[in-house]
């Protein structure tokens, strides 16, 4: 990247879930003013669907709208990643959305192909005056505290319906967060998960004996951004339910860290997970939503949700495969599908029968 | 003065978008009074009107309805007007309606106003269901928009179907298509019997194609909600899936009927008092306008004061509402 030497640059990125403390670690080590873009909210999606292409898939709308609001809180270089399938042309479009509402900024996309070290490779092209260990170093631990988030929260979702008083974990989780944004070593980061995860397991909780256990796979962004789900997993805690997920930010890094010296090593780990239902690839992260589908209706689960924006293709290649998972296990999965309307009532419905169903079920096997 | 053997009833009520269905039942789960009315985007009212058919025909019976159960879109609000200690979604209500009165059934059919719903069963509990997603092609509110467009009264669409010997093809995979299908057939000269049955057949290829899709379909099969009273569509059914199909004369009560049968099971007595027709309720819009996300809360209010709200992201944003309203 070239620039003139007298801009000041101010960095910022799209939300999803509670990653941006991930982020802001990482590109902390770049030396630049990074703006975070506030909470999405259902101004978000209003500014992100006004200037997205109706039919695009959600997480784009989402997406933009983060951008629109950072923009107009003075960032001027803006960050966005890519993958296999739409995702990686978000950038170019968002890009020309963005420049045609006249903004003034510089946008930077990252591979489509990616592995830890061309990411890091790439961000380090910001701003090459760094020393290059120093972005290695931030990577590291922004990896660390993803890690330590993604640990905290596997124990609120599988906690957080059984609690005795309602809220204490949720408040507790809020600080949690707020520290860890601050942490500056990876033995912060350590000791301050450690010493959190010991509050969390003082908290008392009830669980019944005859719990249901539910796992939610589908779309990397919807699964990850709660906004964009209407908050489903709160939703299932509501009811009583123990929600299991497996994608996460660090997940996909992992998976990836081959990339480029294996042929196709990402894709080959999914695969191995989905046989026999898949044969092949199906793009995006479909290949693994039939995967750990598969794992759940082994592993005696009591049923799976299935949660894609309108539209995905990968995830919508995938839901024949599921079917059959659903049949040869005798293992329901309800399908939900996410776009910008923000009304919940739909996808309530829906739970709520999927939730009676599964509890008529359980009481019948019980007797 | 209290009555020896005095009987108690169960209330059920399911507001859909198109019809609101209301059903009392004894003990026995016998059907007392029941009332089928339009809901013409008013559940309020069309629930008082509901709760006054019911009341004229429970007018003989000796006991009192001590549980009330509420389903159907609008089971929020109405479950809260009528403190309905059961508030439950209309596919559980369709389930247990249909298996209280068929324990052996093993398919679930059901075609209403705006949706439309596939319940399979399993050694009497529900093993799956679907229901259907954006989009209202091929449910009640198609066929009755299409018969206004032929000037057929929808009463005597069934029949009408039955007539036909050579159903026109027409693409039931979205409404528009499907109209623009119709208009074009009806312009080529097919005769109007014709357009009809194709259109039931568009219904059922539509339903197995979209809501039944990767469910095995076992017999005995049971075919209700609005839809299940127009017998083109049952012989299209039949024929599609080369069974015989079960259609109750209640079947468009059946979510009523399985809210009540709900209520009574798993609800505490509580005197039902029908005076609540002559309350005025109201529903409001407030916005909170305490963060960026701006929950419109939907409030009902109850002679004036705050009964219940919903829409709200968080606590706060409800606490607001109630003083807004209570001052």
């Amino acid at each position: 990247m070239k620039r003139k030497k007298t801009k000041q640059y101010r960095l910022s990125f799209p939300h999803m879930g509670n990653y941006h403390i991930t982020f802001k670690t990482f590109f902390k080590a770049l030396d630049l003013e990074i703006v975070i873009p506030p909470p999405i909210s259902k101004q978000t999606i209003e500014l992100g669907s006004r200037y997205s292409p109706e039919s695009v898939c959600v997480p784009f709308k989402y997406n933009l709208g983060n951008y629109i609001q950072a923009l107009d809180r003075g960032a001027n270089l803006l960050l966005q990643a890519g993958g296999g399938c739409r995702y990686g042309y978000y950038g170019e479009a968002q890009k020309h959305i963005l420049e045609n509402l006249g903004y003034d900024f510089e946008f930077f996309k990252l591979r489509n192909k990616r592995n830890p070290i061309n990411i890091i490779g790439d961000i380090h092209k910001i701003n090459p005056k760094i020393p290059f260990y120093r972005v290695l170093k931030a990577f590291l631990l922004a990896y660390f505290k993803g890690r330590c988030i993604e640990k905290a929260e596997d124990f609120l979702r599988k906690n957080i319906g059984f609690e005795k008083k309602k809220g204490q974990l949720e408040k507790q989780f809020k600080f949690f967060l707020s520290k860890l944004d601050q942490a500056e070593t990876f033995t912060q980061a350590r000791q301050l998960t450690k010493k959190y995860l010991r509050i969390f397991e003082n908290i008392p909780i009830l669980k019944p004996k005859n719990l249901l256990r539910v796992g939610v796979v589908g779309e990397f962004y919807v699964v990850l951004e709660p906004f964009s789900n209407y908050n489903i997993e709160k939703f299932l805690a509501s009811k009583g339910v123990e929600v299991h997920r497996f994608i996460t930010l660090t997940g996909l890094l992992n998976h990836s860290i081959f990339n480029g010296i294996i042929p196709n090593h990402e894709v080959n780990q999914y695969l191995r997970h989905a046989k026999p239902f898949l044969k092949y690839h199906i793009g995006g992260h479909g290949t693994d939503s039939v995967g750990k589908a598969n794992e759940l209706a082994k592993k005696g689960f009591d049923g799976a949700i299935h949660i894609k924006p309108f539209g995905c293709i990968p995830e919508v290649n995938a839901m024949p495969a599921l079917q059959n998972i659903s049949k040869k296990y005798n293992f329901p999965i309800i399908y939900l599908s996410f776009d910008a309307q923000t009304s919940d009532t739909g996808m309530q419905t829906r739970l709520e029968a999927f939730y009676d169903m599964l509890t008529m079920k359980k009481n019948a096997t019980k007797k | 003065m209290p009555q020896k053997n005095k009987q108690y009833y169960s209330l059920g009520v399911d507001i859909g978008s198109i019809s609101t269905k209301a059903v009392v039942i004894d003990q026995n789960k016998k059907i007392l009074a029941r009332a089928y009315l339009w809901t013409q985007g008013d559940p309020i009212q069309a629930m008082k009107n509901v709760l006054k058919t019911v009341r004229e025909q429970l007018q003989e019976r000796p006991g009192r309805i001590t549980w009330v159960g509420a389903t159907g879109s609008a089971r929020n609000l109405i479950g809260s007007i009528l403190q309905a200690e059961i508030v439950k979604n209309e596919i559980t209500a369709h389930a247990i309606g249909a298996l209280t009165l068929y324990p052996k059934i093993r398919t679930v059919l059901e075609i209403g106003g705006q949706d439309s719903k596939i319940i399979i069963i399993d050694k009497g509990i529900v093993a799956d269901y679907a229901m259907n997603t954006l989009c209202a092609a091929g449910t009640g509110s198609f066929l009755t928009s299409q018969s206004k467009r032929l000037e057929i009264n929808i009463k005597d669409f069934g029949s009408l179907a039955l007539k036909s010997k050579n159903p026109a093809k027409i693409a039931g995979r979205c409404t528009v298509f499907a109209e623009s299908d119709l208009v074009h057939k009806a312009q080529m000269g097919y005769p109007k019997h014709d357009i009809i049955a194709g259109l039931c057949n568009a219904v059922v290829d539509n339903y197995l194609n979209n809501v039944g899709k990767g469910k095995k379909i076992l017999a005995p099969i049971i075919f209700q909600g609005g839809v299940s009273k127009n017998i083109g569509v049952v012989k299209a059914f039949e024929k599609s899936l080369n069974s015989q199909i079960i259609v109750d004369k209640n079947g468009h009560l059946m979510g009523a009927f399985g809210i009540a049968v709900i209520a009574q099971e798993q609800g505490t007595k509580k005197l039902f008092d029908f005076s609540i027709q002559d309350v005025e309720f109201r529903t409001q819009g407030f916005e909170c306008k305490g963060c960026p996300n701006n929950c419109e809360i939907i409030c009902v209010l109850k002679n004036h004061k705050f009964l219940d709200g919903w829409n709200n992201r968080c606590e706060v944003g409800m606490a607001k509402a109630k003083e807004h309203f209570d001052k």
